[in-house]
């Protein structure tokens, strides 16, 4: 076995000890921090510390991609290659970084080590090809980010922040963290007084009368939600805010939570005030590591400022934010793998009912909502429901933050009311298809989505239009596709996507992402099997049906579509 | 006493305690819903999804192990969309593991018309042998990962916590902490993970010596030795030594 220095470890352990299991991650992490990857030795110490047993912290170790049990190169670089990067020529970046590797090497001991791994979607779509090097982004990247690399410089572009309306987006500067005197020249916190001198019920009646629904893609109505944990049976109740943004082509909360952190804090107190929770966690995925200092940093500015903590801007409420970091793991973005994670366990997305709202985090009433949905909160509470329920349409109210990436002029994030066209968002926002060349496709909701046609570029962005449609709104992402795109191998991509995100708990997703992929990887070699289209029917209606939980639900629906609109790419002609 | 709860199962009332699954339920008036997963002493998590069933208003189908029946629901056990299901499953289940010691499923493969070789080139999981310790071997080219191993290693029985997962997704395996071998961990040899394997994945080291033609002599000899060998002592000195 390796040795190990365990003194560096024993004021690290003995901060965690006290919360046990749950402290399992931010240990790990630390851990990993300190050496570069967990040494067998320093998890055994982990394990008696926390009272974990060995065998679990095994289980975590492996379950999570950004965890390490061996040693690893002091720099590691992601290379993402998802459709939108792919499209960006990720694929041969990749090539090219590999050939520099194997030069580098040659320079013997001295070179610094470099390992190089493929990621999936990163969320910087909007700078494609992505890279992520020792933990940053390096955004947009070409064959000469391999001298940065080496020199450990980092850099990612600033986003494009635009759209019809600033309502979310109010106050949002490219690619500058808002301070919090900065938030409070929008009317930043003023929400929170408001709410702080309504009772809980009455900010609940109001967010119910806005209509707002979540965001994260499920679009459950969130009063309905906060009620339901209000009311329910249990305590302590705990406020999640799930940051975990994986969905591929998807980057909105990431802008937010870079430029506007405190609107994100804002909506979360005054949902925490609403169902009574004294503490909440913020969940942001682990690939995020710049909102993730820009949130600490918020929060510490909020905890100075009165915002959180006890006795909240003197009222009689008490709360106060944990930040948790993911640590690579697409799953942890459905809301009970998310509550494992936090609870120190394998991402394993859990059995519903019970439903968050009365058996959640630790098995208490929990409401679990996104970064985006809780930026609706603070405006809500501003200006009164009924003045939000202006903008957009009845059934849709509210704004709305679409990712526009793939091939349009202008990738970025776009803020409109519901109700706009998709046509309006493409053509007038994004500044429409890139060089001149049609639209082939769209993949509407990301990976777990489905692809549109030029056909549905009149469709109305609403929940409604979209349902009568068959296309789903999801997170709002969407990816655009040129006529000259093999939509083949984007189906080939989000197949590896989901069997390598799979949790492998319920047997239909785990075995039925994997066939998918190998089913499409004939399909893309131009020799599918007679009966293949008949498989990924199958398939895809058994892990819409029978799987656990969203992943499997929605790992066929994009192929799905692709095979209802293009079914002459998925069988050779002489069959049909 | 609480009153009961009336639902129809395949057009049957049926009246049962509150909380009673949909599986339990359909027990009662006889209609048989497969199981791969469940068993009886262990916590349901719902893993092999073979038991759904379709439930009226229920946009996906509904495990029935997991699912609770309640007042007025519609459950339809053998719906074509059900069967689909199942038959998908079995066939995805023979396109990646050794499922011949498992005679409960191969029975399901025939009453559902699965064929074991719907998936032709599919990339099956078959690691080697693990044969470390003188009670079992593990087989886990047969394990279909239905948990029960994990489960009652810990809290479902014996709180010896030796096993967990490796990796994930397909590529997930039953395994130790740092995939040590099993007398190196906090594994007692209670055996019960090798009761509770459905597929023989975990077998006794005895039937699986005379599997491969050793003679009961011959058998006798070798574990002997090995139990020799191998004292409790000497055991905990190897770990002492490992730990250096």
């Amino acid at each position: 076995m390796e040795n190990v220095d365990l003194t560096l470890l024993h004021p690290l352990l003995e901060k965690f000890s006290p919360e046990g299991r749950t402290a399992l991650l931010p240990a790990l992490h630390e851990v990993q921090d300190l050496y570069g990857y967990v040494p067998e030795q320093a998890a055994v110490e982990i394990s008696k510390s926390l009272q974990v047993p060995l065998a679990d912290i095994h289980g975590v170790l492996e379950f999570y991609s950004l965890l390490y049990n061996a040693p690893v190169a002091k720099t590691v670089v992601h290379v993402c290659t998802d459709p939108v990067c792919a499209m960006a020529g990720a694929d041969s970046l990749f090539k090219v970084m590999n050939r520099k590797l194997e030069l580098h090497e040659l320079e013997g001991e001295d070179a610094p080590a470099i390992t190089l791994e493929k990621a999936p979607c990163l969320g910087l779509c909007e700078h494609a090809p992505a890279l992520m090097v020792r933990d940053k982004p390096v955004a947009p990247a070409s064959p000469s980010t391999w001298e940065d690399i080496v020199t450990g410089k980092t850099y990612h572009a600033n986003p494009i922040i635009a759209g019809d309306i600033s309502v979310l987006t109010a106050g949002c500067q490219r690619g500058k963290p808002s301070k919090l005197a900065d938030y409070l020249k929008v009317d930043g916190y003023s929400a929170l007084q408001k709410a702080l001198q309504i009772s809980p019920e009455a900010v609940i009646a109001e967010v119910k009368a806005s209509g707002l629904v979540g965001r994260g893609g499920a679009a459950f109505p969130t009063g309905l939600k906060w009620e339901g944990a209000a009311g329910a049976a249990g305590s302590p109740k705990y406020l999640v805010c799930n940051a975990d943004e994986a969905e591929p082509g998807t980057f909105k909360d990431r802008i937010m939570m870079e430029t506007m952190p405190h609107r994100v804090l804002e909506g979360i107190i005054i949902a925490a005030y609403a169902i009574g929770a004294p503490k909440g966690y913020m969940y942001i995925r682990g690939e995020y590591t710049i909102p993730y200092r820009t949130m600490s940093q918020a929060i510490e500015e909020a905890r100075q400022a009165g915002y959180l903590g006890e006795n909240i801007l003197g009222s009689s409420f008490t709360f106060d934010l944990e930040l948790r970091r993911g640590a690579g793991a697409y799953i942890c973005g459905e809301e009970t793998a998310l509550f494992e994670s936090i609870e120190g366990k394998r991402g394993f997305p859990r059995a519903k009912p019970p439903f968050p709202t009365t058996s959640g985090l630790f098995g208490k009433p929990t409401v679990i909502n996104n970064v985006e949905t809780l930026c609706n909160v603070p405006i809500i509470l501003n200006g009164g429901a009924a003045n939000y329920r202006k903008i957009g349409t009845e059934k849709s109210p509210g704004p709305k933050l679409f990712c526009m990436s793939g091939d349009v002029k202008r990738p970025g994030l776009y803020e409109v009311p519901f109700g706009v066209t998709f046509r309006h968002l493409l053509e007038d926002l994004a500044g429409g298809v890139r060089s001149g060349k049609q639209m082939r496709a769209a993949l509407f909701g990301g990976a777990a989505g489905a692809f549109a046609a030029e056909e549905d570029l009149d469709v109305r962005l609403t929940f409604e239009d979209l349902r009568s449609a068959g296309l789903p709104l999801g997170s709002g992402v969407i990816t655009v596709f040129d006529e000259t795109r093999n939509m083949l191998d984007i189906c080939l991509r989000l197949a590896r996507f989901f069997a390598e995100e799979s949790c492998g708990k319920c047997y239909p997703c785990q075995i039925g992402t994997q066939r998918q992929y190998e089913i499409l990887q004939r399909v893309v070699r131009g020799d599918p099997l007679r009966d293949d289209f008949q498989r990924l029917q199958d398939l895809g209606q058994t892990m819409t049906d029978a799987s656990l939980c969203g992943l499997g639900q929605t790992a066929s629906l994009a192929i799905s579509s692709a095979m209802r609109l293009w079914p002459e790419l998925f069988q050779p002609k002489l069959w049909y | 006493m609480t009153d009961k709860i009336t639902l129809t199962i395949d057009e049957q009332t049926v009246a049962v305690a509150p909380g009673t699954t949909i599986l339990k339920a359909a027990g009662q008036i006889g209609i048989e819903i497969p199981t791969i997963c469940f068993h009886d002493y262990c916590t349901s998590y719902g893993v092999c999804r073979i038991c759904v069933v379709e439930v009226e208003g229920s946009r996906t189908l509904v495990p029935a192990c997991i699912g609770k029946a309640s007042e007025g629901m519609k459950v339809h056990t053998r719906t074509k969309r059900v069967e689909t299901s199942r038959r998908t499953i079995l066939e995805m289940l023979a396109s990646s593991v050794d499922l011949s010691e498992a005679p409960g499923i191969q029975e399901y493969m025939t009453d559902y018309q699965a064929n074991t070789q719907r998936f032709p080139e599919a990339r099956e999981r078959k690691p080697s042998v693990l044969d470390d310790n003188s009670l079992f071997i593990r087989d886990y080219a047969k394990c279909i990962l239905c948990w029960r191993c994990v489960q009652v290693c810990a809290d479902d029985a014996q709180y010896a916590y030796a096993i967990n997962f490796s990796k994930r997704g397909y590529e997930t395996q039953i395994g130790t902490f740092f995939e040590k071998s099993l007398p190196a961990t906090t594994c007692v040899f209670c055996g019960q993970c090798i009761g509770v394997c459905p597929t023989n994945a975990l077998k006794p080291k005895r039937e699986y010596l005379l599997q491969n033609g050793l003679s009961e002599d011959e058998i006798m000899k070798l574990t002997r030795s090995q139990r020799k060998r191998r004292t409790r002592r000497q055991i905990s000195s190897a770990e002492q030594s490992e730990e250096e």
